[in-house]
């Protein structure tokens, strides 16, 4: 099943905030299922880079802490408005996904 | 006599494919292993996560790390919380949860953005949230306490 991977970016006083939406169950391996009485195996996002015009800037390793639908962010500095952002995820069923945006010029 | 010359050679040969392939296997596997740091999202401890990170459970608290979180979560299942710094050269940072099963959340490596990071947490009950900032080698962390009514741990 392809998973929904949506970058939000909002500039404010020449720092770029990018927020990545990744819908992701992000299981424990702690939960029970309720009608089987059988633990839910762990099933969670392990990497997620994020990177301007081809150049990484931040690469975040997560554990099962993170919430279910991960919302993360990131600032950078000096990213202008038509800048390509693109953010990259792996988890640890093998699992990944893409996504990529452009800097857009108003605050949105 | 030259059968059994035969059968020897070939088990030889098999032997040193299986010996290859087996090895190069467990080649990448390591490799992988080095990429996530799994040691330190297995540990049961913060100062067990610190050192599978970093080497070390050493950090000096620090007035220039901000945690922003609140004081009090309904959801333990979602906890928004955002940590930014004013402390030079910024290298890593991590967000750890004292009370859960597992108290590493996330690390970020940071290459060329600022120094800020935002996520949206689990916690497994009332606990201390720890902000530790590597910094020019050095470890800096700050706390706060949020307090959880319903827990985000388990079913």
């Amino acid at each position: 099943m392809a998973r929904q991977t949506r970058i939000r970016t909002k500039v404010q006083d020449g720092i770029t905030e990018i927020l990545v939406l990744v819908s992701h169950p992000m299981e424990t391996g702690q939960r029970i299922d309720p009608a089987t009485k059988e633990k839910i195996p762990a099933h969670w996002i392990q990497k997620i880079t994020f990177s301007v015009n081809g150049k990484e800037v931040a690469v975040a390793d997560m554990g099962v802490g993170v919430s279910k639908d991960p919302l993360l962010g990131v600032k950078v500095k000096g990213a202008k408005p038509g800048d390509k952002v693109r953010v990259t995820w792996s988890d640890n069923n093998g699992e990944s996904g893409e996504a990529e945006t452009t800097i857009s010029a108003t605050p949105a | 006599m030259i059968d059994t010359q035969r059968r020897t050679l070939l088990k030889g040969v098999l032997g040193a494919v299986v010996i290859a392939v087996t090895g190069g296997i467990g080649f990448l596997k390591r490799a992988l292993a080095a990429e996530w740091p799994k040691d330190a999202f297995a540990a049961k401890t913060v100062e067990d996560a610190l050192k599978g990170l970093y080497g070390t459970a050493q950090t000096s608290a620090s007035g220039s790390i901000k945690i922003k979180a609140p004081l009090q979560a309904e959801n333990g299942a979602v906890v928004p919380i955002s940590v930014t710094t004013t402390l030079p050269s910024v290298q890593s940072m991590a967000i750890l949860v004292d009370k859960n099963p597992t108290p590493l959340i996330a690390q970020v490596n940071l290459i060329g953005s600022d120094s800020f990071f935002s996520a949206r947490i689990k916690m497994g009950a009332t606990s201390d949230v720890y902000c530790v900032v590597k910094s020019g080698g050095k470890l800096y962390s700050a706390k706060q306490n949020v307090k959880v009514t319903v827990g985000g741990c388990g079913g």
